[in-house]
């Protein structure tokens, strides 16, 4: 492996200073050392990063599967350039994936890469600043030319300057070399050969973190093998060579073992945000009886929901691309007046579009999901960013005293759940729901434990009884749910719109009329918090501190939480998935602490509501940065709170 | 009507009572509205479809109050956007008789955008589009149909746009079915209403509306008494383009351009004869952008032809990838392409 180790250039000694650092790190305590060369970690996060013609993203998502398999606790994230096609090599061109797995219970996609793999400049110039101090650092050498480096903003060759080895664990290899060294055989073309560079990133950290590389063989077969075996035996080829880079170079470095995670027994799949929520859209449409229409217009980081239905046809699932975000709601009316599930989904700006039908949804009573996932704002803002800075507007933006019902899902997977549950109350209350996502969520994928079906509720309503006379506001007495006659039921002809009217449904202008209905459409609203569980709590449900989220902080509050509390630190975390109406037992559980932390990626909305609501001196923790928190974050902030 | 094949419910007989409901029609007197009111409830008994299957849609304005004067399903929706909902609930149940009511200003303006895509669509709904050339229901302001020169309370010394020809826009659209009718002529607003039901695809009509209030006499020049003669030409498959007191005069083609000739002296042969149903745009629009001051405006269907329509294709779709796939199961929809098992 003489010509191999040549492409290598292990920098040994830095490495091994950097270990000491490594180790000083508090995040990843070490565990017993079993096996000499290998160090035991709680949980290790990977950054992927390339061009985004480079294959990161196959890359994450192979590494993904794998670590599902040993099993191991995990959260990934892409990051895709906001151009579409940027030039090759440039900033704006690169491409990230981000993989978080541990033996413990993984709840975001990690805060900073321990390992990055950057296969081009740009990459490095990009990422280097959030990989931790004493991180592996593995950069392929050979896409370090002066155009390259030009490109990317150096004016010298990064890797020539001794403390980027001094500072991490330096691994540079001749990715690009060693992949063609690997397809000296393959009748590929040199282009082709150069696109499976990836996976020999790929081999080579499957074993820096002694990963087996079977599920990846395994899945080029399936993917290649039929179509273009070449193609799959250079992939398999280049993952092999990968990983006896390590075995057989001269590298000393240090070896990690992420033990298997006390996993839940059952059946997972990998699921994304917004491929939950498609899926808990078509799984509540089976459980209320009504087939889905969805309606959506283009939006990022919206569409894939649009995109999702689309493939499920044979769910009896309509999915109508209309010409704007207006349309789109209005079509998705139409449906529920005529008796299907109707939904909508969308980001911010799209929600400002939205907003007269919403209005008309709720004084007509109809049931209607809508969906927004959020983005940075205002305008077109940051699309491609998260951020959670359209409660307000969920919540009050719309002309009139018009309120709804606002949810808020907390994971990935558990976009399902909360899709399920805004239909669920739509259809029993005959209301408009928004369910509130966001960027990450919307892209980041988790493992799922696939819910049997026997656990989804029957959410079926009837429509009107055509045996009796139809009024088409009488209320359902427990839930004040309006009765819904559809078009095609005979002798229930009525006439429904957007002017105030009596609880008949008849056309009125009085003045105590529309006071009583704007009451009567604020109790229901109000009522629904009787159909909700109790909070559930992590850790004591009084003490000194109370951290409060609601949506996609979920994972970083409460592995921040969890961590303190092992520590025997007195903090608690609820996550809220009910923004209105809040449940019913919020207002003791927060009487319970002396004091109330909000940690929310806006400017402090939720905490406004706070404190109008129990009137508590809330303190508001805002990050408008585009980026979700990190577990670190939250933690320095409780223990500042906890130590002041 | 009792002649219904036994394997067949029978369609009740239903006359204009049935689709007249207990509240009050609160339009200005004499507006024109009330008469085209009268005429789709003299239509809709005739055309063969149950009562509790005509869903009326419509926006804002004076003309969106209709669904509330119609014995049928209703939905008064918000401005400009009845399309977007008449899809919705079309899509949902293609059995159901949609019925787009709307007006120049809902329509053509703020809804302009909706109303294009449902008319590029092919969707089987009717559109009834009220022109009068006027706001109404905000009390006279100038709309996206009035002449060049409408002077109202936005517009004191005249309006300065270029009026959109409604018929013109539906056929830029490629609608499958465009007619004009007028207000006065209940008899021509019943045939057309009918023919609009029967056609398969988008229907659109356009009615020649008075505001009484805002807007009066604005179509005189063309329906009033002395003028409607000289001033409309009504269409009629297969027959030559005559107009006129007594069908004296006619329209024949000068290279692509139509000119009015002596009906009694040309040649037979060389009138053009109403054929709606033909696919090239040409003589629609031909047809379309005929009017004062040179030309009759052409009433009655200006264009019919046959193209699938979007609902017929959404179902069809559901139905082959449910055929091909089998219907979705629990099974596949939790668990997707890709399990794992963690014991």
């Amino acid at each position: 492996m003489k010509k191999t180790s040549s492409k290598i250039v292990a920098k040994v000694d830095s490495a091994s200073i950097s270990h000491q650092v490594a180790r000083e790190q508090a995040k990843h305590t070490p565990m017993s050392d079993p096996t000499p060369g290998f160090r035991e970690m709680k949980s290790v996060v990977v950054r992927f990063a390339g061009d985004s013609g480079d294959g990161m993203q196959i890359v994450g998502e192979r590494f993904t599967d794998t670590s599902v398999t040993i099993p191991n606790s995990i959260a990934t994230f892409p990051d895709y350039p906001s151009e579409i096609r940027a030039p090759v090599g440039t900033i704006g061109g690169v491409s990230a994936f981000q993989v978080h797995f541990g033996s413990t219970k993984v709840l975001t996609s990690g805060d900073a890469p321990d390992a990055l793999v950057a296969m081009n400049p740009a990459a490095l110039a990009v990422h280097l600043p959030d990989l931790v101090t004493g991180g592996l650092l593995v950069v392929n050498t050979a896409a370090f030319t002066e155009d390259n480096l030009k490109m990317a903003g150096f004016t010298s060759n990064p890797l020539d300057d001794p403390s980027l080895a001094e500072k991490y664990i330096l691994i540079a290899l001749d990715i690009t070399g060693l992949a063609l060294d690997a397809l000296k055989e393959s009748t590929l073309t040199n282009r082709e050969k150069l696109r499976c560079k990836n996976f020999l990133a790929l081999g080579f950290m499957y074993w820096v973190y002694s990963r087996p590389i079977e599920p990846t063989l395994d899945y080029i077969t399936a993917k290649w093998e039929k179509k273009l075996p070449a193609l799959a035996a250079a992939n398999i080829a280049v993952v092999k060579a990968g990983y006896f880079v390590g075995e057989t170079s001269e590298l000393t470095i240090e070896r990690y073992r992420v033990a298997r995670a006390d996993v839940a027994p059952g059946i997972y799949r990998k699921i994304s945000g917004n491929e939950a929520t498609a899926l808990g859209l078509i799984a509540a449409s089976q459980r209320c009886g009504r087939p889905l229409l969805f309606s959506g217009y283009p939006i990022t980081p919206a569409t894939s929901v649009l995109e999702a239905l689309a493939g499920y046809k044979h769910f009896g699932v309509t999915t109508v691309q209309a010409e704007d975000e207006i349309a789109a709601i209005g079509v998705a009316l139409g449906g529920s007046y005529a008796g299907k599930l109707g939904a909508t989904a969308t980001s911010g700006p799209g929600m400002c579009l939205k907003s007269e039908f919403m209005g008309l949804a709720v004084t007509t009573e109809l049931p209607l999901v809508i969906i927004n996932v959020q983005r940075g704002g205002p305008s077109t803002g940051l699309p491609t960013k998260t951020e959670q800075s359209d409660l307000l507007q969920a919540l009050y933006g719309r002309h009139g005293e018009s309120p709804l019902p606002v949810i808020a899902a907390n994971s990935p997977s558990d976009c399902f759940s909360a899709a399920f549950e805004a239909a669920r109350i739509a259809i029993q209350y005959s209301t408009p729901v928004i369910l509130l996502t966001d960027g990450y969520l919307a892209n980041g994928s988790e493992p799922w434990l696939v819910p049997d079906e026997a656990t989804l509720p029957d959410i079926s309503k009837p429509f009107a009884d055509e045996s009796l006379p139809y009024v088409a506001f009488a209320r359902d007495p427990q839930t004040l749910a309006r009765t819904h006659a559809i078009p095609g039921q005979p002798g229930l002809e009525h006439r429904i719109g957007g002017i105030e009217k009596n609880e008949k449904g008849a056309i009125s202008y009085d003045p105590e009329v529309h006071s009583l209905m704007t009451r009567l459409r604020a109790a229901k609203v109000a009522g629904i918090a009787n159909s909700l569980p109790p909070l559930e709590v992590n850790g004591d449900r009084s003490g000194k501190l109370l951290v409060l989220g609601w949506g996609g902080t979920h994972g970083a509050i409460t592995s921040a939480v969890t961590a303190l509390r092992s520590e025997g630190h007195a903090v608690s975390s609820t996550t809220l998935r009910h923004l209105n109406p809040l449940p019913a037992d919020l207002g003791a559980l927060i009487q319970g602490f002396e004091q109330v932390l909000i940690p929310e990626l806006n400017n402090g909305q939720l905490s406004i509501i706070i404190r109008a609501k129990y009137l508590v001196d809330t303190l508001s923790m805002g990050k408008i940065k585009g980026q979700p928190f990190k577990i670190s974050e939250i933690r320095e902030r409780i223990l500042e709170l906890l130590n002041a | 009507m009792a002649t219904a094949t036994p394997n067949l419910p029978a369609v009740p007989e239903l006359s204009r009572k049935d689709f007249v409901p207990s509240n009050e029609v609160r339009w200005c007197p004499g507006c024109g509205d009330y008469a085209i009111l009268n005429s789709l409830q003299r239509a809709f008994p005739e055309l063969g479809v149950p009562r509790e299957n005509f869903v009326l849609v419509s926006g804002i304005g004076c003309s969106s109050r209709f669904p509330f004067y119609m014995n049928t399903y209703g939905f008064h929706t918000i401005h400009g956007r009845a399309p977007s909902v008449a899809t919705g609930v079309k899509v949902a149940n293609p059995d159901l008789s949609v019925w787009i009511i709307t007006g120049d200003g809902d329509g053509l303006s703020i809804g302009g955008n909706h109303l294009l895509h449902l008319l590029r669509r092919n969707i089987n709904v009717n559109v009834l589009l009220f022109n009068n050339r006027i706001y109404g229901l905000t009390k006279g302001q100038y709309s996206p149909t009035s002449p060049v020169g409408t002077k109202t309370k936005t517009s004191p010394t005249g309006s300065l746009e270029n009026p959109l020809n409604p018929a013109l826009f539906a056929l830029g659209a490629e609608a499958t079915f465009v007619a004009r009718t007028l207000d006065t002529n209940p008899k021509h607003m019943v045939e057309t209403f009918k023919a609009a039901h029967a056609h398969q695809g988008i229907s659109f009509v356009e009615i020649f509306q008075n505001c009484v209030i805002f807007n009066d006499s604005t179509w005189d020049s063309i329906y009033g008494k002395d003028n409607r003669d000289e001033q409309m030409l009504f269409l009629e498959t297969g027959k030559p383009l005559l107009f006129g007191k007594d069908k004296s005069k006619a329209i024949r083609l000068n290279g692509l351009t139509p000119e009015v000739v002596d009906a009694a002296t040309t040649p037979p042969g060389e009138i053009l004869t109403h054929q709606p149903g033909q696919t090239s745009p040409l003589y629609s629009h031909l047809l379309a952008t005929m009017g004062q001051p040179d030309f009759p405006t052409p009433m009655g269907v200006i264009r019919q032809i046959e193209k699938p329509t979007y609902e017929t294709l959404v179902h069809e779709q559901i139905a082959q990838a449910t055929a091909k796939r089998g219907p979705g199961t629990w099974q596949e929809l939790l668990h997707g392409n890709s399990t794992w098992t963690v014991a």
